[in-house]
């Protein structure tokens, strides 16, 4: 964790007495994000545009800045060094003695396949790719002589051309940032940027304006669903919690992102941690709650340590604790880290796992919001669901209706990843079409390669395919291609991969990731698994497809929890869309054989040496060639060679 | 058929004393029981049978219990790893872009088959890891803290004698 | 409700609607009207419809439940529900349309048995539980002729090293009773799931040996295993070879509680009393000497009702709690060390009888005690292990020798080909087989005490017990409390079956909720009648109810109905022990306990 930024958050602290002085903090520090105000992408307007307009930030200390180089500070990015890069940013101001302008670690940008990312401040000039020996560039051609680095500047993959402003990338062009409003715009580590960007305001107008009982319509009136993939209505939810008498209820956030190539809630808990306690403490206030516990991946430290941040700043400025903004509601919030265990998503094992037992489901009824945590009532919302909530009280529930479809409102965000130029974060408004995510967002296939199938709803989901292309995203309308929202992963696949091999992927992380409590997950995912690696290895035949979807029709029908209900889908919707590639299995049609790569090869010879079959032949010094009906795919050529020219069989 | 022999004593002391403070700042150490074993893992690096004996004896908890647990999250291990732990992320995003052909090279560099904890000579470990959230960079290789990004698998020898020669140097 | 469902924008489930006290719903086109509490299951079978089960277990009686839900096989199909329910947890809804015959349900449920036995050992041939075990019933109930998934199965070794239970985890199929026995009902704790996914197995910690472990080896988990992933450790076949041994003298002893279930094995109702059949079907087996542990139970009562008088006398401890069960005794060794100078230090009625057969009878028919073997037969399979203790022995030479329980004692019979319905009835041999009805209740919850009761009663106030039947001790509650007045005194008693109300009764004493002159613990829910060695009850609460009434009803056809009335229990201490509570009473006849630090 970098002491510094949170030092100097905590030293600024103060505590806050009631909503009117929460307005006036606000009032006072407003100044802090001036500069980035961005109509298009954040929701974080400052009121009066004309403060913007001054181009000037003050800060608390007083001092003047007239730039701020923004860099993401994600975990992405700071894989790629960012923190690294923002001390050398902070050295070279220092070092040609620049005051005025303030180097800032904001959350993910979402272009994560751009990283390191930085953004100069009020300009919007976003920098890609930036390394620690571009820091004296950006210094000394940005800041001082204020000409534009052109190198570091996106390239736009479908014209060539570089450009300048984040909202002129196709990559954002589509993209409308609710629930991602502030990261990569306040610094995550600092409470009062989130003040300023009217943070806590929608628990101020709760407490203040506001019962529970209002703020439970507002939310089921707005129309969200929940975002982790079952979509069932947050305001019912709530409402059901909410009529429960008990001593004791709590609100629990579902922090345990398990859905591989999916990472969207840590992205907001690392770019935006303050929400989720602003949104958690109205939900507590909504259903009669004075207790908030965060369920976290383990796997997640970043997240971990800004959360706690959050946590703690907010309680020190009285917005988390006894007496709210001097109100009688109290709630706090603690964390509770997860151990590595998918099926940890499902809100029952969710809750028996924060008990501190094995994570296993239990049948349902009794729901969590009558018996949840301890046997009180329980809500459990995931981490972009509850995102939602601060807009959707200050802005009302019609402005969030105004977008999405008719039964899926607001946004989604999907973390978009696999053979597909731009990969990232993506916010859309629901009906946003398959298409103009991979085309336009996505920036289509690199290599040239054609599309072949995108796969949403990560282990549960399934794949869609170019038919389903133009079908506006929303739960019901995913769910009847075959596929599922899911929580948000989407991986995009071409031509190379084979789909029986990405069933068998997902089967693989299910069986491994089954708990092992019901019959038709612990025993059937293995079955299916065995029959896809029988199929792979071309020793099955084609009564054994009709087996293995007799099974997972069975497993859909009768597993215990979600995992095991959808654990299935892979294979099932894979077989539908590419019932092809399965028969070749089945009929043991599919070529395996390794193939060198002409581009690569040396003419060596050593392959051919080692071939125990001779089934390479080709010049010295001239690229080889493999027989493919003789290779017996030993890989003794792969080993053999010294330039890493041979591919396997695919 | 008896074969559970266990020897308190390889316990550290200074490790439990420290484990006991911890336990002790918990308002209710058997409902954290997974923070408490988190913990004891953080401290020793991995949770020996020993070690969730003791776990098991100072929060009042069956071993049953305890053991149920470690074996049920695979963030717990029951053997120890290496100096270095290296994760292949395993995710989606990775997978689509070769990591299984990373981790396999790995495998077959450090001569480890998939049920050994680590290498001969204490060095290396190999796990597979769930999605680390870097699918920018995929496929993604961590070296503990250390994050590589769209590793090849003609990278892995290097990777690995860089570490070799930082551990040598250590020592 | 409606409001909220339109602008949530999909169907609300109808789960929270109230409904009146009874429900009508169809099932298979079957009207059928129960309380609106009930299951599907319960509905169905009300309705004269059987669905099968496998992970489910109630025996409402003891407050016992097993719910996971687990193991799927009980699945039906509900009209609307996008999935297959199970029928063994969802509660019946007014109107349910439920079908358990459709050929979708009837694949859910078939894939789901076929899934099990893909990953169960197919050696039914040879299985201790071959015609006893649920799965295998199963798979005939449904016609299983071939198994379409075929795959890798798990593999764990099998752990036989306690000498009373045998674990074959490969049989496991993951439906949790054992669990529920031995965390929930006995709060022994020494089960867990293990592992995760298709690896999992349910266990003790590290897979360790149940020697190792806190196990009291009550058998609880055996007798509710549906199959044989827990069974008993065989013994029948060093009891076949000691009797085909000439240099042997085989003595067996057969426990109260047996001879009002082991009919159950041969077709007899529960709560059949075979004690003339069982006598001369173990002359038929060839034993030597045919006794009684009732006989050994009427002396135990004796020394244990001589050590409550002599402990009100002498001012304590109080109380004194019964040590006649084996699992009660380890329970306590390993869980309440604190309390050991509590329990009485009386040995059990078995190894009485067979300490008394190795000094007593050896002597009387000048036998070499080393020549003799006692064999005991039990409800019982911590009795294994308790024959097993060290300091049961005299001279390195065990008091009882081998214990089988009611079910080996069957199997055996069925072996040789006994017809035991319709055997002629004989007496045990006499010296160690006259009993008093005191001694026969033994085998149920309260009945050890009450027969204590009734022998205190007169050796401390001198004077004949005018109502025997001591019905406020009497039962089917966990725990429970009775006072019996010693003239003016009151004899305030506690009882608890179960090791889970026995915690409960012990942590009461040690907190001074609870306080008492006389517990008696037995481990067993209902006591022996429901011990971890009978014939399996699969989960029917009526057999142990049965089984109870059977020894109340024995009790009170018996002529001589106090321990200390039993004419050969004072024959010998005339001849032999001298005083009852005497010196040499407390070397063949009482023991001590010892703490123990178990996993």
């Amino acid at each position: 964790m970098p002491a510094k930024a949170s030092e100097h958050s905590m030293m600024d602290i103060c505590r806050i007495a009631d909503a009117a002085a929460l307005a006036e903090r606000r009032e006072a520090i407003r100044s802090l994000i001036a500069l980035r105000h961005d109509e298009e992408v954040g929701i974080a307007k400052v009121e009066e545009p004309a403060a913007a307009a001054e181009e000037v930030s003050i800060r608390l200390d007083g001092r003047r800045v007239v730039r701020e180089l923004l860099v993401c500070g994600g975990t992405g990015c700071r894989s790629s060094e960012s923190a690294q890069l923002i001390e050398q940013l902070r050295k070279e101001l220092a070092a040609n003695d620049i005051t005025d302008v303030e180097v800032i670690q904001v959350g993910c940008f979402g272009f994560c396949a751009q990283g390191p990312i930085v953004k100069v401040m009020p300009e919007d000039i976003f920098y890609v790719h930036v390394q620690l020996s571009d820091a004296a560039r950006i210094v000394q051609q940005h800041v001082i002589k204020g000409e534009q680095v052109a190198d570091l500047l996106f390239v736009e993959p479908s014209t060539g051309e570089a450009v300048v402003h984040q909202d002129d990338m196709a990559f954002y062009g589509k993209q409308m940032r609710v629930v991602l409003r502030n990261c990569g715009l306040i610094d995550p580590e600092s409470i009062d940027e989130y003040i300023a960007a009217e943070g806590y305001e929608a628990l101020a107008k709760c407490l203040t304006e506001m019962t529970p009982a209002e703020v439970t319509s507002v939310v089921q009136e707005s129309g969200l669903r929940g975002r982790g993939g079952g979509g069932f209505p947050t305001g019912l939810k709530w409402s059901l919690a909410a009529r429960e008498v008990s001593d004791k209820k709590y609100v629990l956030c579902n922090a345990d992102e398990g859905d591989p190539g999916a990472f969207m809630d840590r992205s907001i808990l690392e770019g935006d941690p303050h929400c989720i306690v602003e949104a958690m403490t109205i939900c507590g206030y909504a259903i009669g709650s004075d207790e908030g516990i965060v369920y976290i991946r383990a796997e997640y430290p970043l997240a971990v340590s800004r959360l706690e941040l959050a946590i703690n700043e907010a309680r020190a400025a009285g917005l988390l604790g006894k007496n709210i903004l001097g109100t009688d509601f109290s709630f706090d919030i603690h964390v509770s880290l997860g151990a590595g265990a998918f099926v940890c998503g499902e809100e029952t094992a969710l809750i028996h796992s924060v008990e501190g037992q094995r994570g296993e489901p239990t049948r349902k009824p009794p729901f969590p919001a009558v018996s949840g945590y301890l046997k009180k009532p329980t809500n459990v919302n995931n981490v972009e669901t509850y995102a939602n909530i601060p807009p959707i009280i200050r802005n009302g529930s019609d402005w969030f209706r105004s977008f999405g479809t008719e039964k899926s409102k607001g946004t989604k965000v999907f973390a978009l990843a696999g053979k597909i130029n731009n990969i990232g974060l993506v916010e859309v408004p629901m009906g946003t079409t398959l298409r103009e995510i991979v085309d336009e967002i996505g920036g289509g296939i690199p290599d040239g390669k054609k599309f072949k199938a995108v796969q949403t709803g990560g282990p549960s989901g399934g794949v869609i395919t170019e038919k389903d292309l133009d079908t506006p995203i929303d739960y019901e309308s995913l769910t009847a291609i075959g596929s599922m929202m899911g929580s948000g992963g989407m991986i995009v696949m071409d031509e190379d991969n084979d789909m029986v091999e990405i069933a068998r992927f997902y089967l693989d992380f299910t069986t491994d990731e089954s708990c092992g409590k019901c019959t038709p997950c612990r025993i059937g995912s293995r079955r299916i698994l065995e029959m896809l690696d029988t199929l792979l290895a071309q020793e099955g035949d084609e009564e054994m497809l009709e087996k293995l979807e007799s099974l997972c029709l069975a497993i859909k029908d009768t597993a215990l929890c979600g995992l095991g209900q959808t654990a299935p889908n892979p294979v099932l919707s894979t077989m539908k869309y590419f019932p092809e590639e399965y028969l070749r299995y089945a009929r043991r049609e599919v070529q395996k054989a390794y193939s060198i790569d002409p581009d690569k090869c040396i003419g060596c010879t050593r392959c051919a040496r080692a071939c125990p079959v001779n089934c390479i032949s080709g010049k010295v010094r001239q690229p080889h060639v493999i027989d493919p009906a003789a290779c017996i795919a030993c890989g003794a050529c792969q080993q053999a060679c010294p330039v890493g020219a041979v591919n396997k069989p695919r | 058929m008896s074969h559970l022999e266990l020897d308190m004593s390889i316990l550290e002391p200074g490790l439990l004393a420290e484990l006991d403070a911890y336990i002790e700042s918990l308002p209710d150490p058997q409902g954290s029981i997974i923070a408490v074993l988190h913990k004891a893992q953080e401290l020793n690096g991995y949770l020996p049978r020993e070690l969730q004996l003791y776990v098991a004896r100072r929060t009042g908890l069956p071993t049953a219990k305890i053991n149920g647990i470690v074996t049920f999250y695979s963030f717990f291990s029951e053997v120890p790893s290496g100096v270095y732990t290296i994760s292949v992320c395993t995710g989606t995003a990775c997978f689509v872009k070769g990591a299984q052909e990373v981790l396999d090279r790995f495998r077959e560099e450090l001569k480890l088959e998939e049920d050994e904890p680590m290498t001969e000579d204490g060095l290396f470990s190999i796990n597979d890891v769930r999605c680390i959230g870097a699918c920018g960079l995929a496929p993604v290789v961590r070296v503990n803290e250390r994050i590589f990004g769209h590793v090849k698998p003609d990278q892995v020898s290097e990777i690995i004698a860089q570490h070799r020669k930082e551990a040598a140097d250590a020592s | 409700m409606s409001q909220e469902n339109k602008s949530a924008g999909i169907p609300l489930p109808n789960i929270f609607d109230r409904p009146a006290n009874t429900v009508t719903l169809t099932i298979n086109d079957i009207p059928v009207t129960v309380n609106r509490n009930s299951t599907i299951l319960e509905a169905a079978t009300k309705a004269g419809v059987h669905i099968p089960t496998l992970c489910h277990l109630a025996l409402d009686g003891f407050d016992i439940h097993s719910e996971t839900s687990s193991c799927r096989v009980c699945v039906v199909e509900v009209e609307g529900r996008p999935r297959l329910v199970t029928s063994c947890s969802e509660k019946v809804v007014e109107g349910m349309v439920v079908r358990t015959d459709s050929p979708r349900a009837i694949r859910g449920r078939r894939t789901n048995l076929e899934l099990l036995l893909s990953n169960h050992p197919r050696a039914c041939l040879t299985c201790a539980k071959n015609l006893d075990c649920e799965l295998q019933k199963l798979a005939r109930d449904m016609s299983i002729r071939e198994i379409t998934y075929k795959g890798e199965r798990k593999r764990f070794d099998i752990e036989y090293s306690s000498r009373a239970i045998i674990k074959d985890p490969d049989k496991c199929i993951m439906c949790r009773r054992c669990e529920t026995m031995c965390n929930d009902v006995q709060t022994v704790h020494v089960l867990s799931a293990l592992g995760r996914g298709f690896d999992s197995v349910v266990g003790p910690a590290f897979h360790a040996d149940l020697g190792e472990t806190t196990c009291t080896f009550c058998g609880q988990c055996v007798a509710v295993c549906p199959t044989a992933a827990l069974t008993e450790v065989n013994e029948t076949s060093r009891v076949w070879r000691a009797l085909h041994d000439e240099k042997k003298h085989v003595v067996v002893q057969v426990a109260p509680a047996v001879r009002v279930a082991i009919g159950e094995m041969f077709g007899m109702a529960p709560g059949s009393i075979s004690t003339g059949k069982i006598a001369t079907a173990l002359r038929r087996l060839g034993f030597d000497a045919v006794f009684d542990t009732n006989w050994g139970a009427d002396l135990t009562v004796v020394e244990e009702a001589s050590e409550l008088v002599s402990r009100i006398q002498n001012g304590g401890p109080m109380p004194i709690l019964t040590s006649c069960c084996p699992a009660w005794v380890n329970f306590i060794e390993s869980q309440f060390p604190d309390m050991l100078h509590i329990p009485s230090t009386s040995k059990s009625p078995m190894i009485m009888l067979g300490a008394m057969a190795k000094s007593y009878y050896a002597q009387e028919r000048g036998i070499d005690p080393d020549s003799i073997v006692v064999v005991s037969i039990m409800p019982c399979l911590a009795k294994k292990a308790e024959a097993a203790r060290p300091e049961l022995s005299k001279d390195e030479n065990q008091n009882v020798d081998i214990v089988i329980s009611t079910r080996e004692f069957g199997h055996m019979l069925q072996e040789i080909g006994i017809d035991f319905p319709n055997l002629v009835e004989s007496d045990f041999d006499s010296l160690m087989g006259e009993s008093t009805g005191a001694s026969i209740i033994f085998g149920t919850t309260g009945g050890v005490i009450e027969a204590a009761c009734r022998t205190a009663y007169e050796i401390l106030m001198e004077q004949p017990l005018e109502r025997v039947e001591l019905t406020q001790l009497r039962g089917l509650e966990g725990i429970r409390s009775g006072t019996v007045m010693f003239g003016d005194t009151p004899i305030r008693i506690g009882i608890a079956h179960g090791l889970g109300n026995a915690r409960r009764l012990l942590e009461g004493l040690r907190s001074g909720e609870y306080e008492f002159e006389a517990i008696e613990i037995m481990a067993c829910p209902g006591g022996c009648i429901g011990g971890g060695g009978q014939p399996y009850h699969h989960g029917d609460m009526e057999v142990l109810q049965d089984r109870q009434r059977a020894l109340y009803r024995e009790d009170r056809n018996t002529p001589l109905r106090k321990s200390h009335e039993n004419p050969m229990i004072r024959r010998i201490y005339d001849e032999f022990l001298g005083t009852p509570y005497g010196e040499k009473a407390h070397e063949l006849l009482h023991t001590h306990y010892t703490a123990r630090e178990k996993i």
